[in-house]
């Protein structure tokens, strides 16, 4: 066996033993750095895929920046363990389980039986996944979702100041405010 | 080029002024006007030009679509200018309502009018969509808009549990569309709606993969639009969400969502298509049928659980939910005539749904009270004015046949009849008559109930009362000359 | 030129994480973790975007996931914020314990 295919296998083994233990774990912290390992091999994918830029921006902005939020959230808050699911089977979690099993072999079935892909990794796919390509294409092709991108970052600014604000009401309706 | 800024400008306004008015409310904050005025103002110039740039269209414009700075990342047609100005038109109504509306509970800030503007540039940008990516970033810079707004009341609980779970099952949903969308990339080999078009018309997309991405899909703008099997959010949401939010949410959002399935039906089931010879060809039919059924089950559900509600929000709610199921029988038709049906009936919709939810706001007090049946009771001598209006907007959802929601109705159902569904248009007939039941006892509690407090309270003469008015007219108009609107709108096509 | 894994591996592997993803997401009851799983399943997206990507030799799939991880970026502060709002004003952040949210 070659060797990227060895890398391939043990990557993807532990990225789904990873995504399990996510899933599964009753302690958030747990679950939270499950998922900043499940992250660090999908990285590695890309690496296996000829896409160095997609797999530091991986590591840096979902392991590095997202995770480093949630885990904060969840210690603000002082979360515990998760009692819940300890009650055992129920028959929503039954439910969930049968569509995931349905999902997984509908997968299956479809990606062996599809036939097969009549592209393959050339030279030419080799750079595209590299920092001078996607950035040049980033700013000529793409010039405009890139400029939307940024609305979009600002309202999540809006957004999480809005809804953040301990203050609930401006100074100026504060003596006769009706609520509360 | 310059043509090409010309029918960019709508987007670059809502975009820049957007950025203006939260940097304005940033320098000086203690202005009550600014965003106010400042929306109204970029709302109005946005409709202004996405006018103007329907009529453009009309008398014909070429663009060379490999040289413009957008890339063909957007399509320009009058399809878009008509949504365009369709989403200015609701968002200025909600401007104007929210001031009022706002102001009662003293939670009025320039955030909330900022925030229209940003779930206006999204809609925008699904509207105009050309590309995967685009429709990506328009779906989710109006979802995420609408995430914060249904919190907007983060006092309330009501109102931040609408949010929270607005936003679980909204990104779990976002998971479904971008799975989708790329599964549609790896079977086509492009992004492009135009490109991913031809690859199926010739057979060189893959199947398999094809079918399951347009499933998927479905699936994502199914949720986004609350049809069946994903309605389940809206009404909790609508109903949680300040009573502003959701005449928003439930009409010019449904709106960007339906104009969103639109394109990806255009796209994916080519009009006139023939898969006969065709290899690898996608089988559309079973397309049209999953969607004919989602039509079908959703207008049932929506009205049959409407049936049953106690409270006059949530049964707006479950009825959106209904006439979500109506306006996806125009994508059903999968023809110019079903499109065309589907815009009348979205601006027929808005009107009378935003009427209704002004009237609803101005009644309800302290964010949450005031809105059972049981408070309507006697409504017609307490106002007599907003009883009528309110009994007018039943009349149009119901769809009883003077009103424009009737012509709306009547045009989605001859698209489907022609094009060969008879029975989505027989179950469509059943679900409105159960609908009236409701939407007439809404008109029989404000008539013929009488209620303790005759008397009743003055509501202050502001603009919300005036917008009464002015969406009455509206709808009174398009049914008095439904064929001049149908017109209007089939000259986008 | 170098040896590739068949695409159908990333695919399969790409779908299996997402269903595991969609799992938690309908059995969990923990806002915070059912936001985990969502990360998940957009990750899991990704996969198939940058796997088709490179066999395509088209790079368009790259850029959507470049703009996949700015969303899901946004997502993660308006959730965070929803999910402490929600704390503010309940004192959980379990689903089943407020009203609205039994779906």
């Amino acid at each position: 066996m070659a060797l990227t295919t060895i890398f391939f296998l043990i990557l993807s083994v532990v990225a789904i033993g990873t995504a399990i233990g996510t899933v599964a774990s009753r302690h958030p912290v747990v679950s939270a750095m499950n998922l900043v390992l499940h992250f660090l091999m999908l990285a590695g994918l890309y690496l296996t895929l000829n896409a160095e830029f997609i797999a530091v921006l991986q590591i840096l902005v979902y392991a590095g920046a997202i995770m480093v939020l949630v885990v904060f959230v969840i210690l603000l808050l002082n979360l515990g363990k998760e009692d819940s699911l300890e009650t055992g089977f129920t028959a929503r979690k039954g439910v969930a389980m049968t569509f995931g099993a349905a999902f997984v072999i509908q997968i299956l079935i479809l990606f062996t039986s599809a036939g097969s892909f009549t592209h393959e990794i050339t030279d030419k796919s080799v750079n595209v996944g590299q920092v001078k390509n996607l950035g040049y294409i980033l700013f000529t092709k793409y010039l405009f979702p890139f400029e939307y991108i940024a609305l979009l970052l600002l309202v999540a600014v809006v957004g999480a100041l809005l809804l953040g604000k301990k203050k609930l009401f401006l100074e100026r309706d504060l003596p006769e405010k009706s609520l509360k | 080029m310059s043509s090409e800024f010309i029918l960019l400008l709508p987007l670059i306004i809502v975009g820049v002024m957007s950025v203006i008015s939260i940097l304005v409310d940033a320098i000086n904050p203690n202005s009550k006007n600014s965003g106010y005025y400042l929306s109204i103002v970029s709302i109005v110039a946005v409709g202004g030009f996405a006018l103007n740039n329907f009529y453009l269209n009309i008398s014909g414009i070429n663009l060379d679509g490999a040289n413009l700075i957008t890339s063909n990342m957007l399509s320009f047609g009058g399809f878009s200018a008509f949504f365009d100005l369709l989403f200015s038109i609701g968002a200025l109504l909600i401007v104007l309502n929210a001031r009022n509306y706002l102001d009662t509970v003293k939670t009025e800030l320039n955030e909330f009018y900022n925030l229209v503007l940003y779930a206006l540039a999204g809609m925008m940008v699904m509207a105009h969509s050309n590309h995967l990516l685009t429709l990506f970033i328009g779906i989710e810079l109006m979802s995420i808009t609408f995430y914060i707004m249904a919190g907007y009341f983060r006092f309330a609980s009501q109102s931040v549990e609408a949010s929270l779970k607005y936003f679980l099952l909204g990104a779990f949903s976002t998971g479904f569309l971008v799975y989708g969308m790329a599964m549609l990339y790896g079977s086509t080999g492009s992004m492009f709606f135009p490109e991913i078009t031809v690859a199926i018309v010739s057979g060189s997309a893959n199947n398999a993969y094809l079918m399951f991405g347009a499933a998927l899909m479905i699936m994502g703008l199914s949720f986004k639009s609350s049809a069946f099997p994903f309605h389940q959010w809206a009404p909790d949401v609508y109903s949680g969400a300040p009573t502003v939010v959701t005449s928003f949410m439930s009409t010019a959002g449904k709106a960007a969502a339906l104009s969103a399935f639109i394109i990806i039906a255009k796209t994916i089931i080519p009009m006139g298509f023939d898969p006969t010879g065709l290899e690898s060809a996608v089988n559309t039919d079973k397309l049209i049928t999953a969607i004919a059924a989602i039509s079908a089950l959703t207008m049932l559900v929506g009205n049959i659980t409407a049936l049953v509600q106690k409270n006059v929000k949530r049964m707006l709610a479950y009825s959106s939910v209904a006439h979500a199921g109506y306006m996806l029988m125009g994508i059903v038709a999968n023809t110019a005539a079903g499109w065309s049906a589907l815009m009348f009936y979205a601006v027929v919709y808005t009107f009378m749904q935003i009427g209704a939810f002004i009237i609803v706001g101005l009644l309800e007090r302290d964010t949450d009270k005031n809105l059972e049946y049981d408070d309507y009771a006697g409504l017609s001598k307490r106002q007599p004015a907003l009883a009528a209006i309110m009994a007018l907007f039943m009349f149009s959802l119901a769809g009883i046949p003077p009103m424009a929601g009737f012509f709306g109705k009547y045009y989605l159902f001859m698209s489907v009849i022609n094009t060969g569904h008879l029975w989505l248009a027989l179950i469509a007939v059943v679900s409105s008559i159960i609908s009236v039941v409701f939407y007439i006892g809404l008109i029989v509690k404000m008539y013929f109930t009488d209620s303790e407090d005759v008397e009743g309270e003055s509501l202050p003469w502001n603009a919300s009362r005036m917008l009464v008015f002015v969406t009455s007219a509206v709808v009174l108009i398009i049914g008095l000359n439904p064929g001049g609107m149908l017109s209007f709108i089939k000259s986008a096509l | 030129m170098i040896e590739s894994i068949p695409l159908e591996y990333y695919l399969i592997l790409s779908g299996t994480i997402f269903a595991i993803g969609s799992v938690g997401v309908l059995t969990r009851r923990n806002a915070i973790i059912i936001f985990m799983c969502i990360e998940l399943m957009l990750n899991a997206v990704n996969i198939s975007l940058v796997a088709f990507s490179s066999f395509l030799g088209d790079s368009s799939g790259q850029i959507f996931v470049f703009f996949v991880m700015a969303v899901a970026a946004a997502e993660a502060a308006i959730g965070l914020a929803i999910v402490l709002a929600l704390f503010r004003n309940k004192r959980t952040i379990y689903v089943d314990e407020i009203n609205l949210l039994k779906w």
